[in-house]
């Protein structure tokens, strides 16, 4: 039976749907729940990662030190991730102190076309022996081949495998089995997908993704993650099951623990909201939904029109900052 | 008025802007222009303005000790601090645009002339130098800031491989000057490459908590602010006023450079050169 590694972002990117407030008591029942389930990796974190709390992108509510020590004390067999992102987090602030809380797996994220700031944060995890993996994000914006170069560069940094992520939740399956083919192709290293839900395909791209030689997938509780959400960990677990991969996950804790997540964590369960349609067509990033109906209606524009907007911009994960601008240029323009 | 004759070290995007802004200064004279390899775009722009080049590094200057009386640093920050000592030895003037902070800070908007009595001043970094004046302008009229965050956006292709290596230094330099002229008392730096096409202009908001925001008294002060900037960035612009949103202060500024080496979009190269030629000119007047 072809083997799964399932990563769980459920704490962090979930963080995204819950303006970052997760609290202790939270973060201790779901890590439990999950590591009862036997998930492999489960992620804990600001929603943008170690280190990114900000007036930008929201504050948490508790501390990256706080948050890490819950879940360490709740996590017995399975292994503490965190994701990472140069240019929010630096090694000496955020990921030496990390690492001295006790986190196994360390996932450095770059845009997918800035690998090379990657480099000393996944080299001074892999110094400290920890388990490193290199992340690109919104990977819709480059081509395959833009991708297979950055993701060989996070190799020679010492990355042991490469994330994809479809941030914005814009691809259809068939852009899933040609980026990631070619990385399986190109590299010595696992690949892995982690999918959005903006169109509805986050089950379908994660299954695309294996099928084309992925060996890791991102799944959080009930699809708990920025905007749409991404793919529900429950339903992959169960449809791989079906299909015959191993994730080493037991069905019926996992259902358990996403039961859990919805009655102690969600607010809502995660639906593709009108908005979040537009961010996936537009290729605006799953996360900034939350910022955008906000500002759209402080300045009274069409939350829709921001994001065709920010899209045209071609904007990043980061640059909440813009919302503000395109909102006031647009209330301008109208005259408000 | 006899020009001051300076070198700049490191022939990446920062050092060969920094030359073409330095050619043009009726103060300053560029007398070596110094990197690690001959065959490189900076090279063969120095070359073409028919400027004396070196591949030497370092040595290039410790092997002709007369050839300059300031050196600007344009290398890395890890760099920096091996130069340091040496230029000090040399006793040559110093201003450093790696996020090293190893001299006295400088914001010409904000610490021009007290900058003078240091052999070795320290730029920030391109966003600190957007920001840094922005955060002064709210530290003197606001009471009790508890926060002051600033994200700077700047576009891939005007990045290069020592600013992209150097990330972790560019976070704490920017912090640290926020800090100094503000008197904030927590402060955090963001630095966003963006890699659309074609390229964005360089951006940087500014976020502020404080106790009782006073936009009223904040504008006039941060208007003189922004002029003084622009008498040295021409094409520093405030494009979202001072706001309070979501229970903040938020304000914009676009920096589009003059075009010297990459195109105008490059606000980044611009602002940190245009500031260390303003002190450059500073010291060379001063001398006079």
């Amino acid at each position: 039976m072809r083997k799964v590694i399932i990563n769980d972002p459920t704490l962090r990117d979930g963080s995204h749907a819950i303006r970052h407030q997760l609290t202790a008591e939270q973060i201790a029942l779901y890590c439990s729940a999950a590591d009862k389930a036997g998930v492999p990796i489960v992620e804990v974190g600001h929603g943008n990662g170690a280190g990114a709390s900000s007036l930008q992108l929201g504050e948490s509510l508790l501390s990256d030190e706080v948050m890490l020590s819950i879940a360490r004390n709740h996590l017995k067999t399975s292994k503490l991730g965190i994701h990472i992102i140069p240019g929010f987090a630096t090694i000496e602030r955020d990921l030496s102190k990390a690492i001295d809380l006790g986190v196994d797996v360390i996932r450095v994220a770059s845009h997918c076309t800035e690998a090379d700031i990657t480099e000393r944060h996944i080299g001074y995890a892999r110094r400290r022996g920890k388990e490193v993996y290199g992340v690109l994000m919104m990977t819709h914006m480059a081509s395959k081949e833009v991708l297979a170069e950055e993701a060989l560069k996070m190799e020679s940094y010492g990355a042991e495998g490469i994330m994809l992520m479809d941030s914005a939740g814009a691809y259809l399956p068939s852009d899933v089995s040609e980026k990631i083919g070619v990385l399986v192709n190109k590299l010595n290293i696992p690949v892995g997908f982690h999918a959005h839900n903006n169109l509805g395909l986050s089950i379908a791209n994660s299954l695309a993704a294996l099928e084309a030689g992925a060996i890791m997938l991102d799944g959080c509780a009930r699809g708990f993650g920025a905007g749409a959400g991404n793919a529900p960990i429950e339903v992959l677990v169960a449809v791989l099951q079906k299909i015959g991969y191993d994730t080493g996950i037991d069905l019926y804790s996992i259902l358990d623990a996403a039961d859990l997540a919805e009655k102690k964590i969600l607010k809502e369960i995660p639906s593709i909201q009108s908005t979040s349609v537009v961010s996936g067509l537009a290729g605006v990033f799953s996360g900034f939904s939350i910022h955008v109906n906000r500002v759209a209606q402080s300045y009274a524009v069409d939350p829709r029109d921001i994001f065709f907007e920010l899209g045209r911009r071609q904007v990043v994960a980061g640059q909440e900052d813009i919302i503000i601008e395109v909102a006031s240029e647009l209330a301008a323009k109208r005259g408000v | 008025m006899k020009k001051l004759k300076v070198a700049i070290l490191g022939s990446g995007n920062i050092g060969t802007d920094l030359l073409v802004k330095a050619q043009r200064s009726p103060y300053l004279e560029c007398t070596m222009f110094i990197g690690r390899k001959l065959a490189s775009p900076g090279m063969a722009k120095a070359n073409s303005l028919g400027v004396r080049i070196s591949d030497q590094s370092i040595e290039a200057i410790t092997n002709n000790p007369d050839c300059c009386d300031l050196v600007f640093d344009a290398t890395s920050a890890v760099d920096h601090l091996r130069h340091a000592p040496i230029l000090e030895q040399l006793g040559k003037l110093v201003i450093d645009l790696t996020p090293a902070k190893v001299g006295q800070i400088c914001v010409p908007a904000v610490n021009l002339t007290s900058c003078l009595q240091y052999t070795n001043v320290n730029m920030v970094t391109c966003g600190g130098q957007a920001s840094t004046p922005l955060a002064f302008a709210i530290g003197k009229t606001q009471q009790n800031i508890d926060y002051i965050e600033v994200i700077s956006s700047i576009a891939s292709r005007s990045a290069g491989p020592a600013t992209r290596a150097n990330l972790d230094e560019y976070i704490s330099t920017t912090e640290s000057a926020i800090r100094n002229f503000s008197g904030c008392r927590r402060a955090k730096a963001i630095l966003n490459l963006n890699p659309a096409q074609p390229c964005i202009n360089m951006q940087t908001t500014v976020f502020a908590k404080v106790e009782n925001p006073d936009l009223e008294k904040l504008n006039p002060v941060l208007q003189e602010v922004i002029s003084t900037v622009q008498k040295y960035v021409p094409g520093y612009q405030l494009i979202v006023p001072p706001t309070i949103e979501n229970g903040r202060i938020v304000l914009m500024v676009r920096v589009l450079g003059v075009g010297d080496y990459l195109p105008s979009y490059a606000g980044n190269l611009d602002i940190i050169n245009c500031a260390a030629i303003a002190m450059a000119e500073e010291y060379a007047k001063n001398n006079n």
